[in-house]
């Protein structure tokens, strides 16, 4: 008979592993990476592997130097690379790329203490950063399915680290295409007032338009991982559902102005941040309602930023604003403990989820003091009172 | 050299080093992330506020035994802002450009709290000599601190160092580090760095203790 350990909960564990969720994550990415490097060529294959090359080195530098949590062989900062580059335009200067790629690790995520800790998503992070850094770079966009893609680098893409990049508009020229395909479908609407339609933007297979990979591909491989439970289904759904019904509305207030919900939901990255940029578990809610809030509050942002800021994409500061209000949601979302708030009474006094990098202080090695009974314990009334 | 002045040396360097204000004290850090777009700008400020620093300090310590503890603050601020004013002509007078660019910040050096902090916590209490070499110190960390943020947004935001072209005229600017957030990242990166410094120093100390 085998020797009986006490120790605290948990005492069933599951199959999940960090490593395990991350790997299923790359997974679901990769069919969407190819789909991208399909659609733009030998310059996007280029851009995914220099960026997630950054976050990796980057990852390994703050795991050797600094006190992680987390390695390398977690695929976590793999994600951030892949997501990442899926954000950047498909011509975006290499440099760049690693300039995003180092800032997204670095800053987004070895700063606050590695895999778990980070506040905001890293990838976002390092979008952002390029965002104000090089605002002329990352607004420059590309058609998808050029003839030659596979062989001929967008020239912007090969920029000397630190100069300013080709022309992408005189690359465009010469190659006899409308400047104007080069725009992308919520910029051609913000600035230009042209409303591509839906069933183009759902599969990004028609030619001469600056889109991202497939929103069909990539809902379908969200399905993937919220079916084997990687991801939680109420976050996406909640985000296009408040997206939407927000765009809804206002469409049904003006059509004239307003385009229609499924424009809103298909263009940009709104379904590729809902699926695997918001439902990040370091830095979503852990509780259902709190999902849902969170979801509701990042579809709504988007929508808003979209249609009354300068910026023609909003998905990005939405998300980054929904992360920041996440310990927020969490607080006020506490689930009611079992046999408290019965008939709508009173639900306070639920305890704060545990932390999952949470380690009890046994395991860390900690001794728990005894109690010691004073032999001589001195009676209330023989304390001396200290003077004032 | 004599005790004395290696006395009066070591306060000098306090300010570099040890106790330097950006770095280690972390104050003053209102000029420091507004006004460091660039080199020229960060070291007009610095030599700016290190004058004010050295006259205030001078003038607090030679009248440290006639001024009622009461009103030493006030006291303080009329000392202080009577050289800040004196400075705030003269950079006007040699220089409109510098006195755009800096803008308010000059006038704000008067609640720098570099200067009243070493005001009340030092030159109060020592002798003029002293608070002087302090002062001088401060400043010179103050400035020190000042350029390390200023040439580097200078050099990313505009590929410029005093003006110089550094990299040609290709070079892709980086429009954040001129931005405040610019003023942020570097300075937070400045302090990490630091930070680390420190630490190795720590770890290397330890390390020889043990040995």
């Amino acid at each position: 008979m085998g020797t009986v350990e006490i120790r605290p909960a948990p005492h069933i564990r599951g199959e999940r592993t960090v490593e395990k969720i991350m790997l299923n994550v790359v997974y679901a990415l990769l069919p969407i990476c190819l789909f991208y490097v399909f659609q733009y060529g030998i310059s996007a294959l280029a851009s995914i592997t220099v960026v997630t090359g950054t976050c990796l080195l980057t990852e390994r530098w703050f795991v050797k130097t600094g006190t992680q949590s987390g390695n390398l062989a977690d695929f976590s900062a793999t994600i951030t690379g892949l997501l990442l580059a899926l954000t950047l335009p498909p011509g975006f200067p290499l440099w760049m790329g690693a300039v995003a790629g180092f800032v997204a690790i670095a800053l987004g995520k070895g700063l606050f203490g590695g895999l778990g800790f980070n506040v905001f998503n890293p990838a976002l992070v390092g979008r952002a950063f390029v965002q104000a850094a090089f605002p002329t770079s990352i607004a420059t966009y590309t058609p998808s399915f050029l003839s030659g893609r596979f062989f001929e680098f967008i020239p912007s893409s090969l920029a000397w680290p630190l100069m300013t990049p080709a022309s992408a508009a005189l690359w465009l020229k010469e190659k006899q295409i409308d400047a104007l395909a080069g725009a992308t479908p919520l910029a051609k609407w913000k600035f230009d007032g042209v409303l591509a339609e839906a069933g183009d933007l759902l599969t990004s297979l028609a030619g001469h338009m600056a889109v991202g990979p497939s929103p069909l591909l990539i809902l379908a491989c969200g399905a993937y991982l919220a079916f084997r439970r990687y991801l939680d289904w109420r976050i996406p759904t909640a985000i296009l559902g408040g997206a939407g019904v927000v765009a809804w509305l206002l469409f049904a207030f003006n059509p004239a102005y307003y385009p229609n919900p499924f424009f809103m939901l298909f263009s940009g990255g709104l379904i590729l941040g809902a699926v695997f940029m918001a439902t990040d578990m370091a830095t979503s809610p852990v509780t259902p309602r709190g999902m849902w809030l969170y979801g509701g509050l990042i579809g709504l942002l988007t929508v808003v930023i979209r249609y009354y800021s300068g910026l023609p994409e909003g998905v990005m500061y939405a998300i980054l604003i929904g992360n920041a209000a996440t310990p927020l949601i969490e607080r006020i979302t506490q689930p009611a403990p079992f046999g408290k708030g019965v008939l709508g009474r009173a639900k306070k006094g639920a305890s704060y989820p545990l932390h999952p990098g949470y380690i009890s202080r046994e395991e860390a090695g900690a001794v728990t003091p005894k109690k010691r009974i004073l032999k001589n314990k001195p009676k209330p009334d023989e304390r001396k009172t200290p003077h004032h | 050299m004599t005790p004395s002045t290696t006395a009066k040396w070591d306060e000098f360097m306090e300010g570099i080093w040890k106790q330097n204000p950006i770095f280690v004290m972390v104050l003053g850090m209102c000029p420091a992330l507004a006004v460091t777009v660039s080199a020229v700008n960060a070291i007009s400020m610095g030599i700016a506020t290190t004058f004010v620093l050295t006259c205030s300090c001078l003038l607090v310590s030679l009248m440290r035994k006639m001024v009622p503890k009461e009103v030493r603050i006030a006291t303080y601020i009329v000392i202080i802002a009577t050289f800040v004013t004196a400075v705030d002509y003269f950079i006007q007078a040699i220089s409109l450009a510098l006195y755009d660019a800096l803008g308010a910040f000059i006038q704000l050096i008067v609640v720098n709290c570099i200067i009243l902090g070493r005001a009340e916590a030092h030159a109060s209490r020592n002798p003029p000599l002293v608070a002087v070499s302090n002062a001088l110190g401060m400043g010179a960390g103050f400035t020190i601190g000042l350029f390390a943020l200023g040439s580097v947004r200078e050099i990313l935001g505009n590929g410029t160092l005093f003006g110089f072209s550094l990299f040609g005229e290709h070079f892709q600017p980086w429009v954040i580090m001129v931005l405040p957030p610019g003023g942020f990242f570097v300075l937070g990166a400045w302090l990490l760095l630091f930070a680390w410094f420190e630490r190795r120093k720590q770890a290397i100390k330890e390390a020889g203790q043990h040995a």
